[in-house]
């Protein structure tokens, strides 16, 4: 009896509530609908979980030169078969790859739970558009203070905030990221406040401008193949490997002669250092740029293509960006139901593959 | 000549006294052993050694340098590796990985050398493997190099965790209950490990309950209760020391 009287209770509380705003008619109508709903995704959900050993799928062992060929050469022949729209997209998922593998680095490697990273992308961003639309610099010459005034940040962030662990140095990072977000908000006479900055240069090499989107596609997947090769090689140096024993275990680690707390400022300013070249890639591409794309919804959503494609894999996490750039532009027509579907889909997610689609068995987000 | 020297070491934690004035000293090149029954104070001990926890008070002198309250890493570069109690590999890294993670001071390569594959780098890293492995098969564990580290048997993780110290290259391994939890034929491998540090010239200070093992390789065992020092000395006396066994059986009637 009380099981039946819990499932009309949520749908009788959500109805009343919603009676006001839709006359009784309706109300009992959305009772009707959601007493038969919840009950219906409730059995649905206890079948996936008891029966979850059936859907979870093993990834299977494949050469990567048989994948990483036909991508490479995909991705080099896009501006020809495709439309501008679709280069568009090509181009914002390669900034987003970029900035996941920067996240990746802190996060995936070393462990350290980082919920402020737009912030680093915000700075990257804004030191190049200030320094080419206000002070007339060109590409080139911005784009080295950009990098180092980015890679500074983590650096400077890290130092008080490594004081803290675990999920008190990610409530330090998301208060970070906020401040960032207030500052180019507000100080008007800097960065235009939510006006924005306009008029970015874009780069060029030797007089030819890299204005026109396939010519800057081919520049921003050269500049992500770079990428990627460089954190790959890392990742599997000596430097690599202590931040991810400072990952699986810091007491041990530093036993072991590792230097736990200059690694750890180390991967934080890395991991900006990238996040800064988006935000260099990201302001050129948009010629313009205002603090609503550097908010903490952003670091949610690069924190997300890091956990959907398996933290601390580098293959994973840019298979991780390309979904989360992709897929919501394939659901466009679905506009409104698209966050349900990604969200419901990240559930499934930490249901049946907790560890991200690439993701090794043992990684998880761990404070 | 005395590689380490522990002069009236005190920790406590709040109100509990873990470590009450131990003074003792470790000849270079001995094995020697720390006994005591459960919360006598002897990880504690070896923690304070190794810098993880901050003594209250005391010196801890290791070829004539206090090293107490330095930092871990500092510590593990003058020349302390450990092992610990409540095992503690890299559990994602690969056992050769997790050795390799020792040899790191002893890598000079650093980011250029890592982004641009320099021949220098390269051949660094090689004869680094090359170093792993050597300590791989010295515990007999080069068949495992590339499996995970958490798909080692129990024994297997323990012999790892000595090997990775070894990577270190140390004057001074601090092992903590090597034995605990193994068979007696994976005990008598540790046995024979732990001699074998001492012929290559390392010196071995080590945790046990199991007396067999104690009595058997100790030159000279200390014996703890309640963080003071109650006794020092060959396995011999301390066998006979009636302290000891007070400690360890309670009082005669």
């Amino acid at each position: 009896m009380e099981k039946y009287l819990r499932f009309i209770a949520a749908p009788a509380l959500l109805s009343l509530l919603f009676l006001p705003f839709g006359g009784l008619k309706r109300a009992v109508a959305l009772f009707g609908f959601l007493a038969i709903l919840i009950p219906a995704l409730k059995g649905l959900f206890r079948y996936l979980i008891k029966h979850k050993e059936r859907f979870i799928f093993k990834m299977p062992q494949i050469d990567k030169k048989i994948i990483l060929i036909p991508i490479l050469l995909l991705s080099f022949s896009l501006p020809f078969a495709a439309k501008d729209y679709i280069v568009d997209i090509a181009i914002l998922t390669c900034i987003y790859i970029i900035l996941a593998q920067g996240l990746n680095i802190i996060v995936g490697f070393t462990g350290l739970l980082n919920l402020g990273f737009a912030a680093y992308y915000a700075i990257g961003a804004y030191t190049y558009a200030i320094l080419t639309a206000r002070l007339g610099f060109d590409f080139w010459t911005a784009l080295p203070f950009s990098l180092a005034l980015s890679a500074l940040s983590g650096l400077l962030l890290a130092i008080p905030a490594l004081r803290l662990r675990g999920d008190y140095f990610a409530i330090v990072t998301l208060g970070f990221g906020e401040i960032v977000h207030l500052i180019l908000n507000n100080w008007d006479s800097l960065t235009y406040g939510p006006n924005g900055i306009s008029g970015i240069a874009a780069p060029s090499v030797m007089g030819i401008s890299f204005e026109s989107l396939n010519y800057y596609y081919y520049f921003v997947l050269v500049i992500t193949i770079v990428a990627l090769i460089i954190i790959n090689n890392v990742h599997s140096s000596n430097i690599g490997r202590a931040w991810i024993s400072i990952r699986e275990d810091e007491i041990a680690s530093s036993s072991m002669g590792i230097n736990t707390m200059s690694y750890k400022l180390y991967s934080s300013a890395f991991g900006a250092f990238w996040a800064g070249l988006a935000g260099v890639l990201f302001a050129a591409k948009m010629k313009f740029i205002s603090p609503e794309s550097f908010t903490f919804m952003e670091s949610v959503l690069i924190l997300c293509m890091v956990i959907l494609g398996g933290i601390g894999s580098i293959a994973g996490v840019t298979i991780g960006a390309a979904v989360l750039v992709v897929l919501p532009e394939l659901l466009r027509e679905v506009q409104h139901y698209r966050m349900i579907l990604l969200g419901a889909g990240l559930i499934a997610l930490m249901i049946f593959r907790p560890q991200g689609i690439l993701g090794g068995r043992g990684v998880s987000l761990r404070g | 000549m005395y590689l380490l020297e522990v002069r009236s070491l005190t920790k406590h934690f709040g109100g509990i006294r873990a470590l009450e004035d131990v003074s003792f000293k470790v000849k270079e090149g001995a094995i020697m052993s720390i006994i005591g029954p459960n919360g006598a104070g002897k990880t504690t001990l070896f923690n304070c050694i190794t810098g993880i926890t901050k003594p209250t008070k005391g010196k801890i002198v290791f070829s004539n340098i206090d090293i107490a309250s330095m930092q871990p890493h500092k510590i593990a570069r003058y020349g302390i590796y450990r092992t610990f109690q409540n095992i503690r590999l890299f559990r994602d890294m690969t056992v050769l990985e997790n050795v390799l993670v020792s040899l790191h001071n002893q890598l000079k390569s650093r980011i250029f050398g890592s982004i641009f594959r320099t021949a220098r780098f390269i051949s660094e890293e090689n004869e680094a493997a090359q170093r792993a492995m050597e300590y791989l098969e010295f515990v007999g564990l080069q068949s495992a190099a590339e499996s995970k580290a958490e798909s080692l048997s129990y024994g297997e993780q323990r012999r790892l965790e000595i090997a990775r110290a070894m990577a270190g290259e140390p004057h001074l391994v601090l092992l903590d209950e090597p034995t605990a939890g193994m068979n007696p034929q994976e005990t008598a491998e540790v046995i024979e490990l732990i001699k074998r540090l001492q012929s290559i010239g390392k010196t071995v200070l080590f945790i046990e309950h199991d007396m067999n093992v104690v009595m058997e390789i100790s030159e000279w065992i200390v014996v703890l209760d309640h963080g003071v020092m109650i006794a020092e000395g060959t396995p011999y006396e301390t066998r006979n020391n009636p302290l000891v066994i007070e400690a360890y059986l309670g009082k005669e009637i």
